[in-house]
């Protein structure tokens, strides 16, 4: 079982250049992450959600403040972290398995038996059994959005980040890889970190929801939800949870965002 | 036809279109009938049947077969280190930002110089012997492998390379688990037309070297030389034929190594 990351994210601020100008696009971050906790991440389009997981998973260094993982500061990518992005990303001329296996080509920590283990435990956790020597082309979105967490995991990272994944995914596939995504998670054990646009899955998924607001991009605030599991979409509680969200994206607060298009209606 | 193949399951040639033999057995007729009829002057317009006796007897030639395992050779070497510097050079220059700044700029003046004007350098530098036809039908290939190659690797999305990125790759690791089989496409198509290049370029190295060594290309020459058309017709149907059967081989090599691609 993978040991589950302690995440600290302290006075993170992100600048970007652009056209000579520079854009505040985060500003004093500060987040506690406990092992083995899910956090979701909602907020308007363009308020650094897609920023802070590049900065967590590695892939932007530039940035002033202290991100932590287990007392470490990131300085590049790592195998302790996964992601998996909006798109599957998958190799097209790797089947599904060798997809899996391009996680471990740099793996130094597991024996070839272990890595072998992996690779057919995390088929098997993704359900997809039979298809491992499918062409990604051969496969639905669903499909390939499993392969590509399967091969997030295959590493057993502490950090699991997952960027909007199932948001090209229509409702029924979406709610079904909710509930692996949930399974993985207690099965695993790892610290998850999933940004959506999407409240209810936002709900339904967290131990806690971080809500951002753009311009500087900032936390607003920070819900815990407090529903046993697993959650009935239609409770009352789960509604309640749901309103209180909602009004952090009430129509008429931000009418210069409506305007620019940048503000996510909800649904 | 359908009904013709499914009578001949086992014929060894399934799977070859035979429309593809209207065109040709036309022409032939036609070629027989002009000639019978005499539409044209038969010392230089041999009819088809004296092609296949000159044909048949150049099979039999002592310079005939040396000749075409000549070609072939040469046609093979060349291909082989033109392709190999072209990749290779593709991806140094699709790689690197520096490299490329370096030296595209000089590669795409070069280009704009036909080919066939660099024999008489290398003629000059290096002979007239097998080395020299080498290093001309190499540098033919070179340049479509290398631009498609450049390309092929400047298209590797941002995306993939980011995974490349997530998973640590080394150096080595990029290259040959991401660019080169994301740039393969791109890289097979300059393949085909360094195929098509080096093959032009071994015939016409041994037309324009008709004096030296042995190939196609001189039998050719040689048989204009000696006012046997039916020699030259004969050579050239060899050309295509070899081109041809070449181009087969290759595009039955892409399929089978873009698989991943699916039908689209
Ligand atoms: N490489 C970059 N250079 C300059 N600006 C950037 C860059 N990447 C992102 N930005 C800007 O930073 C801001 C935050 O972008 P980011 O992608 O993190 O937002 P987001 O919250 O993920 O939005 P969405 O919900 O639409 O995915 C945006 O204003 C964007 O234009
Ligand atoms: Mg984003």
């Amino acid at each position: 079982m993978a040991q589950a990351g302690t995440l600290e994210i302290q006075h993170l601020r992100k600048n970007y250049a652009v056209n000579g100008a520079t854009l505040n696009v985060l500003e004093n971050i500060n987040l506690s992450i406990r092992p083995g906790e899910f956090i979701t991440i909602v907020g308007a389009s363009g308020c650094g959600k897609s920023t802070l997981l590049r900065l967590i998973i590695g892939l932007d260094t530039q940035y002033d403040g202290d991100i932590f993982l287990d007392g470490r500061r990131i300085r590049d990518t790592g195998l302790d972290r996964g992601i998996v992005f909006q798109e599957h990303r998958l190799f097209p001329w790797l089947t599904v398995r060798k997809n899996i296996e391009t996680g471990l080509l740099n793996n130094t920590r597991f024996s070839e038996a272990e890595k072998e283990a992996s690779v057919r435990a995390h088929i098997e956790l993704v359900g997809l059994q039979g298809f491992e020597s499918a062409y990604p082309h051969q496969l639905s979105g669903g499909m390939s959005q499993r392969v590509a967490i399967a091969r997030a995991l295959v590493n057993r990272p502490e950090v699991l980040l997952l960027d909007e994944p199932f948001g090209a995914l229509d409702a029924f596939t979406r709610h079904f890889l909710q509930d692996e995504l949930l399974r993985i998670s207690s099965e695993e054990g790892i610290t998850m970190v999933l940004v959506t646009h999407d409240i209810e899955e936002a709900i339904y998924l967290a131990d806690r929801v971080v809500v951002m607001q753009p311009r500087p991009g900032r936390i607003r605030r920070v819900v815990d939800i407090d529903l046993p599991r697993p959650r009935p979409r239609n409770s009352e509680a789960f509604a309640r949870y749901k309103d209180d969200l909602l009004k952090d994206f009430s129509v008429g607060e931000h009418p210069e965002e409506i305007l620019a298009g940048n503000i996510e209606q909800p649904a | 036809m359908s009904t013709l193949r499914k009578a001949l399951p086992g014929f060894p040639l399934s799977g070859f279109d035979y429309r593809a033999l209207v065109l040709p057995v036309f022409f032939v007729a036609f070629w027989a009938l002009a000639h019978g009829v005499g539409w044209v002057d038969t010392r230089l317009i041999p009819s088809p049947l004296g092609v296949v006796k000159t044909a048949w007897g150049s099979i039999f030639a002592e310079d005939f077969l040396p000749g075409l395992w000549g070609s072939l050779y040469r046609d093979v070497s060349g291909f082989v280190i033109g392709g190999l510097f072209g990749v290779a050079t593709g991806v140094a220059l699709g790689l690197s930002r520096w490299l490329d700044a370096a030296f595209n700029p000089a590669l795409n003046a070069l280009k704009q110089i036909s080919l066939f004007a660099w024999l008489p350098l290398i003629t000059s530098w290096f002979g007239y012997d097998d080395g020299a036809k080498i290093l001309f039908i190499a540098a033919s290939t070179f340049y479509p492998v290398a631009v498609n190659t450049f390309e092929g690797v400047r298209g590797v999305t941002r995306q993939h390379l980011e995974v490349a990125r997530v998973f640590r790759f080394s150096r080595t690791q990029l290259i040959f688990r991401l660019l080169l089989p994301a740039a393969a496409p791109r890289i097979l198509t300059g393949l085909q037309m360094g195929l098509v290049f080096a093959w032009l370029a071994t015939i016409g190295s041994e037309f324009l070297l008709a004096n030296w060594g042995n190939g196609l290309g001189n039998i050719i020459i040689h048989g204009r030389e000696a006012l046997d058309v039916g020699l030259v017709i004969w050579g050239l149907i060899i050309v295509g034929i070899v081109g041809s059967l070449l181009n087969r081989l290759a595009r039955r090599a892409e399929s089978r190594l873009l698989g991943w691609r699916g039908t689209a």
